[in-house]
């Protein structure tokens, strides 16, 4: 039974919503409503809720806790401290780094807003009177507060609980204070093209330590439900099904008992990967006390205590040719990681894929090691809307490159064309073993520079030179170019894991009698969309409209293993996964076709929403058809049903790439930079949903701003944060963020199903150079190479001072 | 940033809540909008017992205009102020610098009585109520008194205000027919306080400027009428010799702290370079 008037292909295509469809996000429904249901907004019968009492200082040895104050408040239930862990082994938690960290502080506390006890009370008011009550007699201990001076001789020891442990996750510790080296590359090869070099640039590039601060901040409510025995935890995560493995780990419940659901999130950008003492604390907290426990940190705490992000201390030599043809690059890195190891990186990486350091270049030879060391601060080194420690690569060799230029008086685009990879070379294998997918890197940037009239930027900033020569104008106009290479899609079992558990993902679906289907993933939306291109993917592949497909993630009771969203990762991975399973639903479609059709399969062919007979159109079956003869027809040699799961590992990462371009006019009396222009080119493959792209490029452009122009998690030398509220730490509203012009080329991942690369975290990558970039280029005719971020006011300020232009 | 405990009172009238007040000591506090006393009991820097909220005296509520005497209750909201048309003919700088505090949500709510009696150095509003010389009544058990808003600031949240005192209204003079004015602020971003600010009214005649007043936020640990600086202008041409002397003697006066808007010698320079944009703009709005 056909329809009966017959609709034309592009309707049918339309109709779909699928692959390249700027489809409405289907979440925002809610979103826009208020009805969005975050952990915070989960309330149980009973519920009590847990508040932390944390340390004022930086380093200090706990002499004692008294906790009888807080226990007389009416409503406070119990004040949990490491004492009360201990015996359950339960007062250090392992981190994703192979390190361990304090879930509550036990002898020493070893950074300002660390973790000492946990109130327990009936309601939010009581608990935080509770906090204010109890008693911790503290010695201050001296702070280290730079990463330079944590290998000193005379340091102090941090961790005295591995003191002794000088074997750690990552081969030898060389001091007390040091976590790991991890080197890749040719030592030897790199000194020589160094050594045998026209010319050599060196400089010391931090980029600073800064955090993700999404909206919601962090939290959990945990529920044990004694009869059955069965732990239930709503929780701000980013990886469920990570989460669900380490509390089996931990506590000794077995996985089947643990249900981890995270609802929706508000965003997370790295920040929501890692395990907090807060969700250990809730869940001891219900056991203990059999009711359900919420705890919901603010927004201080969310700024002082979670997982922070870069902290990277580089040091770049870059060398090349005299007419600028690089010949190799070294890079040291001296990486802050706070008081515990709780870097989230695939277990292997303890400095991610900051390997991707030879960026968009042909580098014959290069080398990178990294040492990590402990300071007093809070522990993390997520990657803040990046894949693991790429932003961190990207900005020290496109700052590099720019410095190159300037040295070689060479155009910083000029020098970038000329050092690219060639077309040609994809696949193109990396001097630190990446194997790059594909790229086309020149197209890119040729239309990026046409796109600004790059030529005539650079005139009318020669003429703003001259004019502020002739002092007719207080502005010094900068012009930034940066060209990046991502490295995501965390990534093939073979080298990526975490804690063990290989980084594939999966998805599986069920499609329903009538036509409409439900699908589920092991990642997590916290923003992206996911229920929007997800759908989309489905709706190409096996031909049913996006709107009659329903996605659901972040169950860990329902939703298949995964190991969730960061790193750019739910496309390349899930949205693979996602693809096969439609893959397999197709072909078990296809023999039911045949059946209904009375015709061998292979004479059938795909099209659109349906399978036809090959030559003769008018003779097909729609997927709609098909699904409910999955349920109702006997077809010989077949199972009823139609449902598939797939679990893909990626045989690659995937390098989505970009040109950015950016315009600042600096008033040099001020030291305010002014965003006047910024250009973003993208190309991350396939395009699921154009309008998503924009708006994840648009966000992530936003956060590369915060960064670049003020965001700065800094600590004085009494171990006291500054910059941890958002009265200093900078998050942009509408007014200070410029207009972006998005743009794009497509070139597709040959190895996914696809073609599609990642994307949520190009703009970041690509945003931080090209914004820093135009602020040395306003300098740049002053003899500036290089100044650290953040540039806010008063250090551009200092800037101009420091090179005579502030009168 | 959750608050302690605390009991709430909503009186009628200016005497019942002055009688509030008394009753209760040291451990009440006035609520006008909540928008800097809410966010200290959150962090817990202010914890009173007791909450006596201004909103249903209706008498606090008014902006009058009566020939050059202008009077604004002391809970007219920061964007009724923006709103009235008749401020803004006789005094535009009030506008100028109601735009420059946080953001409209805030302003809705934040009010003029609360702005200048709150005593954060931050706050934009005393400064020009200085520049303007303005004065303001307190009302308390023992009855009506006027304090000068120059007398008013003591040092950072300390003022001339008894805690049983409330603060009823701001009373000015509005500048001369013609006069310039600008607010010129630096801040990192909507709704941060001043990396430093300046505010000038002037008087142009014949291409002289035959008076002029000057106040600035931010740069020490109240606000500053900068007399000085301004002093420096009056019977010049406003030229750049004249500029740099009222820049160089508002940065005299400028004192304030390293804070992560900058270290002090910034913040003084950006003291001058606010001077000096006050003033230009002041100019251009002179007629
Ligand atoms: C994010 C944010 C940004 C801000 N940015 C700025 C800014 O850029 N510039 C700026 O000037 N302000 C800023 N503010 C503060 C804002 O303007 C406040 O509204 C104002 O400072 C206080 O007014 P209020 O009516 O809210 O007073 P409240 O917060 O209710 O009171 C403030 C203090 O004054 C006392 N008080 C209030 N009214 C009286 C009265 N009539 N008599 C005696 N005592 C009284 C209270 O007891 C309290 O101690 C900002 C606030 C926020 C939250």
């Amino acid at each position: 039974m056909n329809e009966q008037a017959p609709i034309s292909r592009d309707e049918r295509v339309k109709k779909l919503e699928g692959l390249g469809s700027s489809r409405k996000r289907v979440e925002d429904v809610r979103f826009t409503q208020g009805a969005g249901n975050y952990v915070d907004d989960i309330k149980l019968d009973g519920m009590l809720f847990g508040d932390f009492v944390r340390s004022p200082y930086g380093h200090a040895r706990i002499k004692s806790i008294n906790t009888e104050a807080a226990l007389a408040v009416p409503g406070v239930l119990a004040v949990i401290t490491a004492a009360d862990l201990k015996p359950l082994n339960l007062h250090y938690m392992p981190t994703l780094a192979g390190d361990v960290q304090a879930v509550l502080a036990e002898e020493k506390v070893l950074f300002q807003g660390q973790e000492v006890a946990f109130v327990v009370a009936t309601d939010r008011y009581a608990a935080a009177d509770g906090v204010e009550l109890v008693e911790v007699d503290y010695d201050e201990l001296p702070v280290i507060n730079d990463a330079f001076k944590a290998m000193d001789d005379d340091a102090p020891v941090l961790r005295e609980d591995i003191q002794d442990k000088m074997e750690g996750a990552h081969g030898t510790r060389k001091h007390h204070n040091h976590i790991f080296n991890w080197q890749e590359g040719d030592k030897e090869g790199t000194e020589k093209a160094l050594a045998e070099a026209d010319v050599v640039v060196e400089e010391m590039i931090t980029y600073h330590r800064v955090h993700p601060c999404p909206l919601e901040t962090c939290g959990s409510v945990a529920s044990m439900d004694p009869i059955t025995g069965k732990l239930t935890v709503w929780g701000t995560f980013q990886a469920p099904h990570v989460v669900r493995t380490v509390a089996a780990l931990i506590t000794d419940i077995p996985e089947h008992k643990i249900r981890i659901i995270s609802p929706d999130i508000g965003g997370g950008f790295g920040n929501k990967v890692g395990v907090y003492p807060g969700y250990i604390c809730s869940i001891v907290a219900s056991i203990v006390t059999g009711k359900p426990v919420k705890w919901v940190e603010d927004r201080i705490e969310n700024l002082m205590a979670t997982a922070f992000a870069r902290d990277y201390h580089m040091t770049g030599k870059l060398s090349a040719t005299k007419d600028g043809k690089i010949t190799g690059l070294s890079a040291h890195v001296l990486a802050d990681h706070g008081a515990f190891d709780a870097c989230a990186d695939p277990t292997k990486f303890p400095a991610g894929f900051f390997h991707i350091v030879t960026g968009s270049y042909d580098i014959p030879v290069a080398h990178v090691s990294v040492d990590g060391v402990y300071t007093n601060k809070a522990p993390g080194g997520v990657a803040y809307r990046c894949s693991f420690r790429v932003t961190e690569a990207a900005y020290l060799i496109e700052r590099m490159i720019d410095i190159l230029a300037r040295k070689l008086d060479m155009d910083p685009a000029e020098i970038r064309m000329k050092n690219f990879i060639k077309k040609e070379q994809f696949p193109y294998n990396s001097a630190l073993g990446w194997e790059y997918d594909s790229g086309d890197y020149h197209t890119a940037l040729e239309q990026a520079l046409k796109a600004v009239n790059y030529d005539d930027l650079r005139a009318e900033q020669t003429e703003n030179r001259a004019a502020f020569e002739r002092g007719e104008t207080r502005s010094l106009m900068g012009i930034g170019v940066a060209f990046f290479t991502e490295i995501v899609g965390a990534g093939p079992v073979k080298n990526c894991d975490i804690l063990g558990l290989g980084m594939f993902d999966s998805c599986e679906i069920r499609i329903h009698p009538t036509g409409s289907a439900t699908v589920r993933l092991g990642t997590i939306s916290q923003g992206q969309g996911h229920a929007t291109t997800f759908a989309q993917i489905v709706a190409s592949e096996i031909g049913i409209p996006a709107e009659a497909i329903t996605l659901e993630e972040g169950d860990t009771d329902t939703a298949p293993y995964g190991l969730g969203t960061y790193g750019s990762r739910s496309t390349p991975v899930a949205g693979a996964a996602t693809a096969m399973a439609a893959r397999k639903i197709r072909a078990k479609a296809q023999m039911i076709a045949a059946y209904m059709l009375e015709v061998h399969e292979g004479d059938l062919e795909w099209d659109i929403d349906r399978f036809q007979v090959k030559g003769n159109p008018e003779l097909h079956k729609t997927m709609v058809e098909i699904a409910f003869a999955a349920y109702s027809l006997a077809v010989p040699g077949l199972e009823p049903g139609l449902e598939a799961v797939s679990y893909y590992d990626p045989p690659n990462m995937t390098y989505p790439f970009g040109a950015y371009i950016s315009v600042v006019d600096i008033d040099v009396d001020t030291g305010v930079a002014d965003v006047r222009k910024f250009y973003a080119l993208d190309d991350c493959g396939t395009r699921i949903n154009p309008m998503v792209i924009e708006g994840q490029i648009h966000g992530g452009l936003t956060e590369a701003l915060a960064i670049v122009m003020g965001q700065d998690i800094s600590y004085d030398k009494h171990g006291n944060i500054t910059g941890g509220s958002l009265m200093d730490f900078f998050l942009p509203t509408a007014v200070e963020t410029p207009t972006w012009e998005t743009d794009f080329t497509v070139t597709p991942s040959p190895h996914h199903p696809i073609g599609a690369k990642g994307v949520g975290e190009s703009p970041n990558v690509g945003g931080v150079p090209a914004l820093s970039n135009a602020v040395h280029d306003a300098f740049a005719h002053k003899g500036l190479t290089h100044t650290q971020m953040p540039h806010d006011h008063w250090r551009v300020w200092k800037t101009a001072q420091s090179l005579g232009l502030t009168g | 940033m959750i608050p302690g405990s605390f009991e709430y009172h909503r009186p009628p009238t200016i005497s019942d809540a002055v009688g509030l007040l008394v009753s209760f000591g040291d451990d009440a506090l006035i609520l006008a909008g909540g928008h800097s006393l809410i966010p200290m009991m959150k962090l817990r820097m202010a914890v009173p017992e007791y909450l006596i909220d201004l909103q249903d005296i209706s008498s606090l509520k008014s902006i009058s205009v009566e020939g050059d005497q202008i009077t604004l209750g002391a809970m007219v909201t920061q964007a009724e102020l923006i709103a009235s048309s008749a401020l803004s003919e006789k005094c535009p700088i009030l506008q100028t610098t109601s735009l420059q505090i946080a953001d409209p949500q805030i302003r809705n709510v934040g009010t003029i009585g609360g702005n200048v009696a709150n005593g954060d150095p931050g706050n934009d509003m005393p400064a020009v109520m200085q520049l303007l010389d303005a004065t303001y009544t307190l009302v308390g058990p023992n009855g009506e008194r006027d304090v000068k808003a120059r007398d008013f600031y003591e040092t950072a949240y300390f003022t001339e205000r008894a805690d049983d005192e409330i603060l009823t209204a701001i009373k000015f003079t509005a500048p001369a027919a013609g006069h310039g004015s600008a607010y010129e602020k630096q801040k990192r971003k909507i709704g941060d306080y001043a990396t430093a600010a300046a505010g000038v009214v002037l008087t142009m005649a014949d291409g002289i400027c035959t008076s002029a007043s000057i106040g600035l936020t931010n740069v020490a640990d109240t606000p500053l009428w900068a007399e000085a600086s301004a002093a420096a202008l009056v019977g010049t041409s406003v030229d750049e010799p004249a500029i740099k002397a009222a820049m160089d003697a508002a940065k005299a006066i400028a004192d304030p702290a390293q804070d992560s808007r900058g270290p002090r010698e910034f913040r003084i320079h950006v003291t001058g370079i606010m001077v000096q944009r006050a003033i230009q703009q002041a100019v251009k709005n002179a007629q």
